[in-house]
């Protein structure tokens, strides 16, 4: 035992170690590269390759492929990278949706799936897989940071989210943690475009805030029409809809929200530090969420790659499962059920020089684990 | 033989010939490509009865996709959960097996279409397409909605449904069973063309008033037609489902049904081998184009442009020539 | 549930209405002068919304952007027509939903390319940034209310133009018989041009008005096209009459229904129970309605020349 994790620390050291690096790794990246969602997409793999080009390891190969925000589409390139391309691991996929249509095949088909975002609560419980690992959050995390935040601050809530999965868990989330009275709890049409109506009643409702969890275009719709509306309610929600990828779109109408997250650009340590202006150097542009997420997974696979052989798929995932990483959000580790153990923060959008980003405003939970750990027995 | 014929018979031969050769050049994953040929072909010929024979332009075949998609979904959901499908008066136990699977989605499709067709088939030309196009958007709007079987996330099947005597997660045997459900279909497909329901069928396109002179009720040929035409468009979608082992609300997207439709038309409309013509130039034009770049639309949409403007009778009528009337 | 709430969200409702009327009359318009269906309508509207949105951009001024997004979306459509519609007119339907199924293709791709896929950015003009004070100490903004007044205004534009001028003698003379005209001299080439960019010029004009509102991004004219069509089917097709009935019905049942169908279901089940499944209702309301309109009578409402 104690040889092998000299082993381990040698390879680290060396970064490149022939001893375990002796069979290359093909990682399959799915993603979403064109269509209304490819800004997060993007930012995914450029994340991703550039901790994978910061190593300089040219034992790893990575295919990457648009998945066009379609579930048959990717369902069509996790087989084609499974069968044809014969991938170890695959990563990448942005939304729920798509992961559940690709993770529980691909692990059963035995490959791994380092999942950069997507996390939904089907596959954290009961239906939790030895080779599925979740390198961002447990979908439910930010919502409940927003919950537990309301607590010290709003006594009356008005929660709204769209009427599918990932908008029943997000409001489930945050009333798991809320212990003031929620007012109204509305469920909007996916991809729905006027809240007129919503907006009507948060103004009836005498609510003190407003949570709200409306990614994509139904964010930034609903943000400007809220701030023209003249209701002067206050917004929280989760980080997704005040991303760096979508504050522009909203304009002067995101200044001053509170949102939660496990990451803002002005983290200050030193990995954040680094990866920032690494990030910066290489697209020229601010990182979001999304590419933290994704540099995360790649140093994950990075670290196991160090200490075992992918093909000996136990020993591979006992090394992912120690987490050994410098995250540029902090304290980073693994649960039982293979999703982080992270802080979880509130941010404010500000104005930083002409730019709008996120500023962090207070730790709300320390090393947040998620609710369906337990349920998770394999 | 006619020509149309021969063009046939090549096209059946060609299909079936893919996955083999994929298996012996080492590419495993066209395998999974002709199936989905099939499976889309299936779907194509579905909506061909309606279209093709009966001049019937729906614009809503992806809802009947979607359910055959939903009920394999929902009952191999059941069956892996053990929890029986409770209906409230009656509760069924789910089940793995693709037959009674198949039964199911073909019995509620043909409901369902049943009661779509008794509205739009009143309508006619383009009120038929716009009320069609909308009744799917009403049954994806609900599956989206509808939290129970995943809604927007839709539902995985985490092991592929099972047929007597076939392992169906080896990809070559669900490939073969898949193309033996299509040729089956196209049989059944040429007989009933060539029956006096056929018959009736296409005279009731092209001239509606002779046929309701000689005693045949156009509108209920017209709804048995258009019945039959979502039951099997239903099978496909209960294919597509465990081909994919995974069924969502974008199965009954209305771009689905445009698919549909551009499949029919690239392969020629009412001929029998049309939609497995369109279904493999479409699947490897999208295969090849994906692959080259993200702006693959962009170019599928001039391609089909061009073929609506100045191709038209499809592949089968470039190669086998016109049709003959009689 | 307050009296200022409700007559705020009928107000929403007839906003909704008043948009999708201008979606609905273009496509009207043209089904009935040139009997061709274009599923393409809703890439017009997403093309104004993309011209108001960078021209605002660039000149800082909504208004110029609004002109800007009637000129593009009219020679949008202007140019559509002669290269692709005008080869559709004497097609069956099937060919014609075809070619402008593979035109949204085109466009929702060429936009991408051109603007990227993040969402562009527009506000509504400072002008129009208020609100008015509704009986009952409720406000309602005042941008949503000119859209209603704008409207209102292009309804009776229309019908002026169409029963007063000789354009609109022509259009009703081409909705009747179409060989007629040829024969009494009228140039029919130059005329279905200029009803194809009068359509394309409101569906641009509704694009930039709502984009003001929304988020200005690729595929945004899909919903809306969608439910334009509901709105002529129920209204009946080719008549602007029905259009306009239609899309005020569909406005206020779609909007009324995302408001009080959740409240109603509440009274029989939990809170969170009757906010799922009321949405999921809601969300399929207008189709039902579509489809009891049609069991009774399947023209439409109002069913036009044709």
């Amino acid at each position: 035992m104690k040889s092998i994790v000299k082993m381990g620390v040698i390879g680290l050291a060396l970064s490149v170690s022939d001893l375990a690096m002796a069979e290359p790794i093909k990682i399959g990246m799915i993603t979403t590269l064109s269509g209304g969602g490819a800004g997060l997409g993007i930012d995914t793999r450029d994340g991703f390759m550039l901790a994978i080009k910061q190593a300089g390891n040219d034992e790893i190969e990575v295919v990457t492929e648009d998945d066009g925000q379609r579930p048959e589409l990717a369902v069509q390139i996790a087989d084609k990278m499974i069968q044809s391309d014969q991938v170890d691991i695959l990563t990448g996929i942005v939304w729920s949706n798509l992961a559940m249509a690709v993770v529980p095949s691909a692990t059963a088909q035995g490959k791994f799936y380092v999942s950069t975002n997507a996390a939904p609560a089907a596959l954290a419980g009961a239906n939790c897989h030895p080779l599925y690992f979740n390198a961002a959050y447990q979908n439910d995390n930010l919502h409940e940071a927003a919950g537990e935040y309301a607590n010290g601050t709003y006594e009356k809530m008005f929660i709204m989210a769209p009427n599918y999965p990932a908008g029943q868990d997000s409001l489930t989330g945050f009333k798991r943690y809320f212990e003031g009275e929620v007012t109204n709890e509305v469920y909007t049409q996916v991809g729905q475009t006027d809240y007129a109506a919503e907006i009507a009643q948060i103004r009836d409702s005498g609510a003190d805030a407003v949570f709200m969890f409306l990614p994509g275009g139904m964010g930034i719709a609903f943000m400007k029409q809220y701030a023209q509306s003249g209701v002067d309610i206050p917004v929280t929600g989760p980080g997704f809809s005040f991303s760096q990828d979508v504050l522009p779109a909203i304009g002067e109408a995101a200044l001053g929200v509170k949102n939660s997250g496990q990451w803002a650009p002005d983290f200050d340590n030193e990995a954040s530090k680094a990866f920032t202006a690494a990030f910066e150097e290489e697209y020229g542009r601010l990182p979001s969420i999304y590419a933290v997420q994704a540099y995360d997974a790649a140093q994950l696979i990075l670290s196991a790659a160090a200490k075992a052989d992918v093909k000996d798929q136990e020993a591979f995932a006992a090394a992912l499962m120690e987490a050994d990483i410098e995250s540029p959000r902090g304290d980073f580790s693994f649960n039982t059920n293979r999703h982080p153990i992270q802080d979880i923060y509130m941010m404010e959008v500000v104005d930083k020089d002409g730019v709008l980003t996120n500023a962090t405003l207070e730790k709300v939970f320390d090393d947040h684990g998620d609710a369906y750990a337990e349920q998770c027995t394999q | 033989m006619s020509r149309e014929t021969y063009v046939n018979i090549a096209l059946a031969l060609l299909l079936l010939a893919i996955p083999f050769a994929a298996l012996q050049w080492g590419s495993p994953f066209y395998v999974t490509l002709a199936t989905r040929m099939a499976i889309l072909a299936l779907a194509a010929v579905g909506l061909n009865l309606a279209l093709g024979l009966g001049g019937l332009v729906s614009f809503g075949h992806a809802a009947f996709f979607g359910v055959g998609g939903y009920a394999a979904g929902i009952l191999a959901s059941h069956a892996f959960n053990m929890q029986p499908l409770n209906l409230g008066i009656v509760s069924f136990a789910g089940t793995n097996s693709m037959l009674v699977i198949w039964l199911v989605a073909i019995l509620v499709a043909g409901l369902l279409a049943l009661l779509i067709g008794l509205i739009s088939l009143r309508t006619s030309g383009v009120y038929f397409i716009m009320i069609t196009l909308a009744f799917a958007q009403m049954t994806y709007y609900f599956a989206i909605s509808w939290p129970a079987y995943g809604g927007e996330d839709g539902l995985s099947i985490l092991v592929r449904n099972q047929f007597p005597g076939i392992n169906t997660m080896v990809p070559l045997s669900f490939f073969l069973l898949c193309y033996g459900v299509l040729i089956a279909v196209l049989i059944l497909f040429a007989f009933l063309r060539d029956s006096r329901f056929g018959a009736a069928l296409q005279a009731s396109r092209q001239n509606e008033v002779r046929v309701a002179s000689v005693g045949i009720a156009p509108f209920r040929i017209r709804l048995a037609a258009f019945v039959l035409s979502g039951m099997i468009t239903a099978l496909a979608g209960a294919l597509y489902a465990d081909l994919n082992r995974f069924v969502s609300p974008s199965m009954m997207s209305w771009h689905m049904s445009g698919e549909f439709i551009v499949l029919i038309v690239l392969g020629g409309v009412g001929r029998l081998y049309g939609p497995v013509a369109g279904a493999m130039l479409f699947v490897m034009v999208e295969f090849l184009l994906g692959g080259m770049t993200d702006r693959w639309q962009f170019f599928l949409g001039l391609g089909l442009l061009a073929v609506v403007l100045f191709a038209r009778g499809g592949i089968v009528g470039a190669l086998a020539g016109k049709v003959r009337h009689g | 549930m307050s009296s200022a709430l409700l007559i705020e969200q009928l107000l929403n409702g007839l906003q909704l209405g008043v948009m999708l009327f201008l979606m609905a009359a273009g496509l009207t318009l043209i089904f009935g002068v040139m009997g061709l269906i274009n599923l393409a309508h809703g890439s017009l509207y997403m093309v104004g919304a993309f011209a108001c949105a960078w021209v605002s951009a660039q000149t800082g001024s909504f208004w110029i952007g609004l002109a800007a997004s009637l000129a593009a979306a009219a020679a949008m459509g202007a140019l559509v027509e002669i290269l692709v519609i005008r080869r559709l007119y004497k097609r069956d339907h099937l060919d014609q939903v075809l070619a402008t199924f593979a035109l949204i293709l085109i466009f929702s791709e060429g936009t991408r390319y051109l603007f990227g896929s993040v969402p562009l950015y527009l506000n509504v003009p400072p002008e129009l940034a208020g609100f008015v004070v509704l009986s009952g100490g409720s406000r309602y903004q005042l941008y949503r209310l000119a859209i209603i007044g704008v409207g209102i205004a292009v309804a009776i534009g229309l019908w002026l133009l169409i029963s007063k001028t000789r354009l609109g003698m022509r259009i009703r003379a081409g909705e009747s018989d179409r060989e007629m005209i040829g024969a009494l001299g009228v140039d029919i080439r130059t005329l279905y041009t200029i009803v194809f960019a009068l359509g394309a010029a409101l569906a641009g004009f509704a694009g930039a008005m709502v984009g003001a509102l929304q988020s200005v991004q690729v595929g945004m004219g899909e919903p809306v096209l969608i439910l334009a069509f509901v709105v002529i089917v129920i209204g009946g097709i080719g008549s602007i009459k029905g259009a306009l009935v239609g899309a005020i019905l569909v406005g206020l049942i779609d909007t009324m229904g995302r408001f009080l169908v959740p409240q109603i279901f509440a009274l029989f089940m939990g809170t969170s129970q009757a906010a799922t499944a009321g949405a999921a209702v809601a969300s399929m309301l207008i189709y039902i309605v579509m489809a009891i309109i049609l069991a009774v009578r399947p023209q439409g409402l109002f069913a036009g020349a044709r």
